[in-house]
């Protein structure tokens, strides 16, 4: 029974650890913040676009870039520093290390886009219909591409860039099959069916749930997605990473 | 008690068994050397010791409690000092050890007194503020202890911690070690420096190619080797390894500005180094004799083993 505090107190230290170090690292900074900034110049600025129309997929995509960026630095960067030895002596286990990678990924998410939601909201008239549902899309939003992150980290080496080269190939892709450009209702055939296969899809289709009141899914089926995404990407990467445990140390 | 228990560690990499069959006893308050060659498996066993690697067999206790059941509780007894420096180069001193002490949920004014204390100790009080990044090995390393021991462990394991230091971090380090051991920790010691282990630990344990080879005390260790004494001799001026030939010297090999030689025979040899030097007209400006030494015996036992 004592192993529970124990457990939990872990998860906040490695957590609080993780905000300190990892928040201002240039390749989080630079994938992080500074890239979704530029996705979004390059495709809506200039483009007579509806900015109303698009600024769920926007913030969802300022959503999954600000949260899948921290995780995959840190188990790297700590193998590399020779700190992770270390970290596993202390009372944690590779769950707690893992649990506290996904929650300073997802706090930085939050933070970072909900500033932006709100420096927005000066500029683009964004109503919101259903606030509930609008903070449950931040949250499971957040949490599945933090959980992502942590995934992306779990063949880690020692080695932070090929690590980071590895988390983009991954990410950059799904951007464009997920309805960030294109509204999921104009894609079909195999656009569509690969559209279902992202977890952006939902996190999306629940920000255009939450804001227009206009889904292609139920926010039932958004939501039970994010969160079983969530669940599996966290068993794969502790799966992956307790595997790879040796590599780099 | 005993303070640290393994029964029949095994622990395979791919084709290579890096521990095998490894059974410690340690007893509480003792410090127990680890010796063993580079790739002996020495840091495979701390790792399983210390919950970092899970063993394919075989169970540990850290005072009794079962650190791959129970690792959060059996974490809260020990403190560990890895192989490198292992500290956050981003960090201050102090926030390596705040850090710490969180860890190990050590309330705020409890950790603020034994930061300071500890600070102070290992003579970084001027630079708690500065980031360890840009320290010396041996100040990192100072940290590094600083932070295993934050919280008073009950049992202190050590890979290395000398290596690579220099004279007064290694001093701090080894006054840090008989400190603790002297507060009642009991320490678990790996080391490439024989010496270190002869004049510190209670028992030494000696490890090759996964197995353990040799436990017992130091001076039971070397008597097990007794038939092997060695003699230091420096003469005038320089010579060969010519003058060694005959009088019983098994081996002879230059050691600083002096000679070390080996044997079974040390009057034989006496009389014969005596006469050789009058011979050849060179004087001997010291010589002294002494017995076996643990490094010897560990050559031996790994050797043979």
């Amino acid at each position: 029974m004592m192993e529970v505090p124990l457990f939990l107190r872990g998860i906040i230290v490695i957590t609080g650890k993780n905000m300190r170090l990892y928040y201002t690292k240039p390749p989080v900074l630079m994938f992080g913040l500074l890239f979704p900034l530029f996705m979004f110049f390059a495709f809506f600025v200039g483009r007579h676009l509806d900015l109303v129309t698009f600024f769920p997929a926007f913030l969802a995509m300022m959503l999954f870039f600000t949260a899948s960026s921290v995780a995959p630095l840190i188990t790297p960067w700590e193998k590399r520093e020779k700190t992770y030895e270390r970290l596993l002596s202390y009372p944690v286990t590779q769950d707690s290390i893992i649990m506290g990678d996904v929650l300073a990924g997802a706090i930085f998410g939050i933070g970072i886009s909900f500033l932006v939601w709100i420096a927005s909201a000066a500029f683009v008239p964004v109503s919101i219909t259903n606030w509930g549902l609008f903070f449950l899309a931040f949250i499971l939003g957040t949490l599945s591409c933090a959980a992502l992150g942590t995934l992306l980290s779990s063949p880690a080496s020692d080695s932070p860039p090929n690590v980071m080269i590895f988390s983009n190939l991954i990410r950059f892709p799904l951007i464009f099959i997920s309805g960030v450009f294109v509204p999921l209702q104009q894609m079909d055939g195999l656009g569509l069916a690969l559209a279902y296969c992202s977890p952006l899809t939902y996190m999306v289709d629940l920000f255009n749930a939450a804001m227009t009141g206009i889904s292609v899914f139920s926010p039932l089926i958004d939501c039970s997605v994010l969160a079983g995404v969530s669940f599996v990407f966290i068993l794969v990467g502790r799966l992956i990473q307790k595997r790879n445990m040796m590599k780099g140390m | 008690m005993d303070a640290i228990r393994a029964d029949h560690l095994k622990k395979t990499f791919g084709p290579v068994t890096a521990v095998n069959e490894v059974s410690i006893t340690v007893r509480e308050g003792e410090i127990f050397g680890f010796l063993g060659p580079n790739g002996a498996g020495k840091t495979t066993t701390i790792r399983l010791l210390t919950g970092v690697l899970t063993p394919d067999a075989g169970t540990v206790t850290i005072n009794g409690i079962d650190i791959h059941r129970h690792p959060l509780e059996a974490k809260m007894q020990m403190g560990v000092i890895p192989e490198s420096s292992t500290v956050y180069g981003d960090m201050t001193a102090e926030q390596n050890l705040q850090l710490s002490g969180k860890m190990y949920g050590m309330p705020r004014a409890l950790r603020e007194e034994r930061i300071n204390e500890l600070l102070s100790k290992m003579g970084l009080s001027e630079k708690r503020h500065i980031p360890v990044r840009t320290f010396s090995k041996g100040m990192k390393q100072r940290v590094s202890i600083a932070c295993a021991i934050i919280h008073r462990p009950k049992v202190l394991f050590l890979d290395e911690p000398t290596s690579g230091l220099d004279v007064q971090s290694r001093r701090l380090v080894i006054e840090t070690i008989r400190d603790m051991n002297g507060q009642g920790s009991t320490i678990f010691l790996t080391t490439h420096n024989i010496e270190e282990a002869n004049t510190l630990c209670q028992t030494v344990c000696i490890i090759n190619k996964g197995k353990i080879v040799a436990q017992d005390s130091p001076e039971r260790l070397k008597k097990m080797f007794d038939t092997t004494q060695s003699v230091e001799v420096s003469f005038d001026r320089p010579v060969t390894q010519d003058l060694f030939k005959g009088g019983g010297i098994i081996r002879a090999e230059p050691c600083g500005d002096k000679w070390r030689l080996y044997t079974d025979n040390p009057d034989l040899l006496l009389k014969y180094l005596v006469g050789r030097a009058e011979r050849e007209s060179v004087g001997i400006t010291s010589l002294t004799t002494s017995g076996p030494s643990l490094e010897e015996a560990f050559v031996q036992i790994t050797e043979c083993a």
